[in-house]
């Protein structure tokens, strides 16, 4: 997790095209400039940051059932909840299942969980647009690479 | 009006917090509502579920942009509703 590159997963456990379903893992740092003032002397990764770790898990999946072809941008969060104080060090693991797939727009539920018991959950709404550039679309696939989703089942 | 309308305009006025009374069947999402894109995608998802449809959104916007098409086609609510009836019947045939 690095949370000032705002690259949030570390990397996908599983991803099923078919069950619409992913699964990520992530490690919260210990040292973050974030946490110096969220909060001073007791730092916590903030509700906004769970709720990012969840959008992105849950965005390789709608940019894989797309075969890429589209980038899903963030433009709605409801129903967010945070159930717990998330810390330094904690290991994490968040989870997405694509629910509806609109006409440019995908719907996911999400949640994240700290060993095996939910820490946080929403609904979230992405709309789907082309990549801006071709430089866009090979950082992303570049990151998926990072983040081991497994390209080649993507393909078939 | 049609059942499809009252649903609609239900979808609408809980999504949108637009009075149902004011949500007639002439009205305009866009020009007369004030719905922007991104309450439309609610909306659309909405109807979506409630109708176990899909409504073309993209295609819809490319006939406008190209010009084959006006919005008052597609975001005239009885017009809508009549779009969202095809959309049924296809998917019942």
């Amino acid at each position: 997790m690095h949370l000032e590159y705002f690259q949030l997963i570390d990397r996908i456990v599983a991803l099923d095209l078919e069950a619409r379903s992913v699964r990520s893992f992530c490690r919260v740092p210990e040292r973050s400039t974030i946490f110096e003032g969220h909060f001073p002397g007791y730092p916590l990764l903030p509700g906004v940051l769970q709720i990012e770790c969840m959008a992105q898990t849950a965005g390789w999946l709608v940019m894989a059932r797309g075969a890429f072809t589209a980038m899903p941008f963030l433009a709605n969060v409801k129903d967010a909840k945070f159930r717990a104080a998330v810390l330094p060090g904690d290991e994490l693991e968040f989870e997405g299942n694509v629910t509806h797939e609109g006409s440019g727009f995908s719907v996911a539920e999400c949640r994240g969980l700290r060993q095996d018991r939910k820490i946080c959950e929403a609904q979230v709404l992405y709309r789907l647009a082309p990549f801006p550039n071709p430089e866009f679309r090979s950082a992303i696939m570049r990151r998926a690479a990072e983040l081991d989703v497994a390209l080649k089942e993507l393909s078939k | 009006m049609s059942a499809t309308f009252d649903k609609v305009a239900d979808i609408i006025a809980e999504t949108c917090d637009i009075p149902r009374e004011n949500i007639k069947p002439e009205s305009h999402a866009i020009n007369d509502l004030e719905i922007d894109s991104l309450d439309f995608l609610d909306i659309a998802f909405a109807i979506d579920k409630t109708f176990g449809i899909k409504l073309p959104l993209e295609q819809w916007t490319q006939e406008v942009n190209d010009g084959k098409a006006t919005t008052d086609q597609y975001f005239v609510l009885k017009n809508l509703s009549e779009q969202i009836d095809k959309l049924i019947a296809a998917k019942g045939a």
